[in-house]
């Protein structure tokens, strides 16, 4: 009896393929032919080794970049999944080529430019053309319904409005994902504000407290930033704080003034920007805007494509801006 | 809710919430003048009072973005490493092994994922790698495990992950045999000296607890990024399990057999593989089983360092936010399919061989032939697979897209309309439960809550007990985090609480009615292996960030653990015992409470040590949504180079607090004559998963 069942199973398993090759698509073995004979054809771009940051507009420019390396310059593209700190580690070792998008960090670079003492493994490869705006946002509606909520002097008067069994006793302000370079917890205590920083965690945290409290109108202020898709679905409303100077963030614990407005850079390995690759130029003219990015990470996150599609997609619709690249 | 104290009083930890129960009433004790839970209430009360008084004075708190000079160390090593690193020769060893490693998995990539250049596809296409993994699983578990690997495969492909499925098993399998080849030669030199496992164990409980994301970083500085880290990060957690479940199979090879063979004049050596090896054969397999259990569960967080699998379309999805739930949930499906295969196909092999090694299994001869026909079957599949392309590539097909789209309508609708029911339940527990017991644990002055600690550690697992909890309070006080680490304990201790409670009540309804198991149990094997990261941001928008929404990821993750220990040991119970209790008229109730609950109290007090366990392993997902602490330090500590040392240290005070309840937990049961046995099981079991 169960040999029999086991036979009759084997038994359709062996005819299952048989059956299966008659609807059989295309032939592997002509197109290994065709790609032996494409190899030895193939451009001098070689391979370009891309950091993919874990956050949306990055993988924006990221994509759209190695986009057009592969199909304008025939590079072979690695995108690496990679943290900010793990990215820069892969530069001396010849794993990482590109960080496309770096808001600034100064204990990178201690590290690793030459010029501030590093190993020389990294270097600077001029902006991105977008602009990192961070600072302390409040829900849009609460803009609204608070005006002179968005001046800091203000704060302590709608403290209270903002206490949530997290923040023990004291108005809640949600500190970000720790990536951010933040100084909530200086800003608080040398203003004098009546405020309590929780962190989130991660910036999937501080994205879902934020569309809750826009959803049902509850209060919520806590350090945000753009470009970012989430700014397009949920437009954030920033409170202004007491102006950067310079200097005025240089001493961690003594910061009462609001974040720069940030320059966002290219960061290269040493090692590709003397490789002579075609792929250098393209890195180095590549240069848009925050509307432009916000629409790519808007193909990715909302309208749910692919980083590669939404980089294609985008490269299509803008050929004007795609060519000053690549000249 | 009367069930939690029928625990035993040590394994809940949290005095405050088990003040009126007396555990004499369930097994006679010795009689002391005043009660233990007299004592405990007393401890309590005393500590209460000095909290007030300290009044939140010597806490030792310190600013989520502040380090000290201890914590700075790790940093400037890290620093040094990263400067020598062309003249480290340890490194150089390291990227040899790293080379090698990246290697091996590239060749099983060009095998079976990605395609082999020149070749378009892959060496072996999907329908290829299905008839081999169908005719593995015949011939190790039979013909019903067969078509059940070959249906998980399929339904990974379906989803629209046969690529990345692929990889992750590559790595998964990879791992495993890496730790098979480093982890028994080391059970075997455990499982005959003594000395050897006292020495290893300890590190096996630090390779367990310590939080991988704190050492990613570093460990990138000396693998690869890409498959080598996604190798090296795996092998270190999953090794564990392998090692110890061995070990202990090894040594509890009965002295008798032992002592016959070596009248027998064999060797030590002849001994080893000849007798204890194959006897042990059965426990080694499920020690294969957890630790590929323990490989996939981490696949997602070497997702971080550029790992190859599914954890990259998962982490990508959290990324792009509250769209994109439908799409982290079909990846995290995928996790789950290859997992129940794993587990399900192992654990098969593993009955299996220990039917084989008696003398069963069925007719020889008919399994050889039905070997041969499907043997046969599975050649004709691959050659299949390597001619046409739609036996190699995976088809598209509408299934993952559809099943995305419907769970994140799901989620939506759940999330809109039931999130402020769902505030009230958040805002409502933090005040009652969490808020009191951290302002008493976190907010007394530090050595007020050490003293009570180191109490009730004497009190409950006596002076051994006491000794280790000192020995592990004042590794926690050197890190400089001692508030942090109180404020995870009790966040620990909260979600232990209500993980018991739930366990205690869904594991005895499951065990008393045959039909609420079967709906249940594949329901808790998919809730254990589901990665966290795939519900963190439906339960973000449910209940926000905040120290309740990591207790409620760690709950889900630690639910199913213990409740099926619970289920297994009312289970246990036996049938002569509830008839004659049911005969002498025992209401149901009674017979839960009065008879089936004590009776199995050895397993309850394993279900709150893995509970517990498990909950700890939690802490670094809890610090990505708001639970703050020493989640969020070492989570910190691994985004920004400058904090690494306090992520480091963030590290060690989790394992340190790990020891601590464990060691409390394990002394409380070791005074509970009524669990015989219970101590070995407790070692053996890891927080790796364990299904079935």
């Amino acid at each position: 009896m169960k040999l029999r069942k086991a036979s009759a199973i084997t038994g359709s398993l062996a005819t299952l393929p048989l059956v299966l090759s008659a609807c059989g698509g295309g032939d592997i073995a002509a197109e290994e032919k065709e790609n032996e004979s494409q190899v030895a054809a193939a451009g001098d771009c070689g391979e370009l080794n891309m950091a993919v940051n874990p956050w949306v507009g990055f993988a924006a420019d990221a994509y759209v970049v190695g986009h057009l390396a592969e199909t304008e310059l025939g590079c072979t593209v690695n995108y690496k999944d990679l943290k900010e700190e793990v990215s820069w580690q892969g530069f001396g070792t010849g794993e990482v080529d590109v960080v496309i998008e770096d808001w600034g960090h100064p204990d990178l670079e201690k590290l690793y430019f030459e010029d501030q003492g590093g190993d020389g493994s990294a270097v600077e490869m001029g902006p991105t053309g977008n602009v990192g705006i961070i600072g302390w946002y409040v829900a849009p509606w609460m803009a609204e319904e608070y005006p002179d909520i968005t001046d800091w002097e203000n704060l302590n008067d709608y403290a209270d409005m903002f206490e949530t069994p997290e923040s023990g006793g004291k108005g809640q302000f949600l500190g970000a994902d720790p990536s951010y370079v933040q100084f909530d917890e200086a800003i608080v205590a040398n203003l004098g504000l009546d405020f309590q920083v929780v962190f989130s965690g991660s910036e999937a945290a501080s994205i879902a407290a934020f569309e809750k409290a826009e959803a049902n109108k509850t209060p919520l202020i806590g350090y945000f930033y753009e470009p970012q898709w989430f700014m397009s679905e949920v437009p954030l409303v920033k409170v202004n704080l007491p102006e950067f100077t310079d200097g005025c963030q240089d001493v961690a614990q003594d910061v009462a003034c609001d974040y720069p407005e940030t320059q966002l850079q290219k960061i290269v390995a040493t090692e590709f920007a003397e490789s002579g690759s075609p792929a250098v130029d393209l890195v180095s003219n590549f240069q848009w805007t925050n509307d432009d990015q916000n629409l790519v990470a808007k193909y990715i996150s909302v309208d749910g494509m692919s980083a590669e599609e939404a980089a294609a997609t985008w490269v299509e619709e803008n050929p004007d801006k795609v060519e000053a690249w690549m000249s | 809710m009367t069930s939690a104290p029928t625990t035993e009083p040590g394994l809940t930890t949290s005095p405050p919430q088990t003040p009126g129960e007396a555990p004499g009433r369930v097994a006679p004790r010795p009689r002391r003048v005043v009660p233990l839970w007299g004592w405990l209430v007393a401890v309590v009360v005393i500590w209460w009072v000095a909290s007030r008084i300290g009044d939140g004075r010597a806490v030792l708190y310190l600013p989520g973005q502040e380090t000290t000079d201890f914590q700075d160390r790790f940093t400037d090593l890290k620093a040094d490493l990263i400067a020598g690193r062309d003249t480290n020769v340890l490194m150089q060893v390291v990227g040899a092994v790293s080379d090698a490693f990246n290697g091996v998995v590239e060749q099983l990539q060009g095998l079976v994922s990605t395609p082999d250049l020149p070749r378009p596809v892959p060496q072996i296409g999907w329908l290829g790698v299905l008839g081999i993994a169908g005719w593995v699983s015949l011939a190790i578990a039979g013909w019903r495990h067969a078509l059940g690997t070959m249906a998980s495969l399929a339904a990974v492909g379906l989803l629209g992950y046969w690529v990345d499925g692929m990889d992750t098993l590559i790595i998964t399998f990879f791992s495993v045999a890496v730790s098979l080849a480093l982890g028994l030669p080391l059970a075997v030199w455990m499982g005959t000296s003594r000395r050897v496992n006292a020495v290893v164990t300890p590190v096996l409980d630090v390779l367990q607890t310590f939080p991988a994301f704190v050492y990613l970083a570093p460990m990138a500085l000396f693998f690869s990024l890409g498959p080598a880290i996604a190798v090296a990060v795996t092998v270190l957690y999953a090794l564990p399990p392998v090692v110890r479940i061995s070990a202990h199979a090894l040594r509890s090879v009965s002295e008798t057999t032992i002592e016959a063979t070596t009248s027998l004049g064999q060797t030590g050596w002849q001994r080893l593989i000849k007798v204890q090896l194959p006897m042990a054969r059965p426990s080694i397999i499920v020690g294969v089983n957890q630790t590929m259990m323990a490989a996939l569960s981490i696949s997602v967080i070497a997702g971080f360092v550029n790992g190859p699998g599914l954890g990259k379309p998962v982490l990508r999805a959290l990324t792009a936010g509250s769209n994109q739930v439908g799409v982290a949930f079909i990846a995290g499906a995928s996790i789950v399919f290859i997992a129940i295969m794993l587990d399900r196909v192992t654990t098969a092999a593993s009955e299996r061989s220990e039917l084989v090694a008696r003398g069963g299994g069925g007719n020889r001869r008919t399994h050889r032939i039905v070997l041969a026909v499907a043997g046969a079957a599975a050649l004709v599949s691959v050659y299949v697979s390597r001619t046409y392309f739609s036996f190699a590539e995976f088809p598209d097909t509408e299934v993952g897209p559809k099943v995305a789209e419907a769970v994140q309508s799901a989620t939506d609708w759940t999330t809109s309309h039931f999130s402020g029911l769902t505030t009230g339940v958040q805002e409502t527990v933090t005040t009652v439960f969490i808020n009191p017991l951290q302002d008493l644990v976190a907010g007394s002055p530090w050595f007020v809550t050490g003293l009570a600690l180191i109490v009730l550690s004497q009190l409950l697992a006596g002076w051994r007990g006491a000794l280790s909890s000192l020995a592990c309070l004042t590794g926690i006080y050197v890190t400089d985090l001692w508030y942090d680490a109180m404020v995870t304990l009790t966040s620990v201790l909260v979600a232990t609480l209500f993980v018991m409670v739930v366990a205690v009540v869904l594991g005895v309804w499951m065990a008393r009615r045959r039909l609420v198991d079967r709906l249940l149990r594949p329901l808790l094997d998919a809730a254990q292996v589901m990665p966290s990261f795939v519900y963190l941001i439906p339960v973000l928008a449910l209940f926000g960030p905040g120290r309740f929404t990591a207790i409620v990821a760690a709950f889900i993750y630690a639910v199913p653990v213990a409740t099926k220990l619970v289920a297994d040991g009312v289970r246990q119970v036996s049938e002569t015992t509830v008839e004659a209790a049911t005969a002498a008229g025992s209401t149901p109730w009674q017979l839960i409470t009065k008879v089936q609950l004590p009776m199995a109290r050895g397993n309850l007090v394993l279900a709150a040590n893995q509970g517990l366990l498990f909950v700890l392993a939690m802490v670094v997902i809890g610090g990505l949504v708001g639970g703050g602490a020493l989640g969020y330090d070492s989570v910190l500590g691994f985004s920004r180079g400058e904090f690494f040392g306090k992520g480091v240290s963030a590290g060690i005070a989790i394992v340190l607090l790990g020891i601590m309840v464990d060691r409390v937990a394990r002394g409380a049961a070791e005074r509970d004559r009524s669990a015989p046995g219970l101590l070995a099981r407790l070692r053996t079991r890891t927080p790796a998963h364990h299904l079935s």
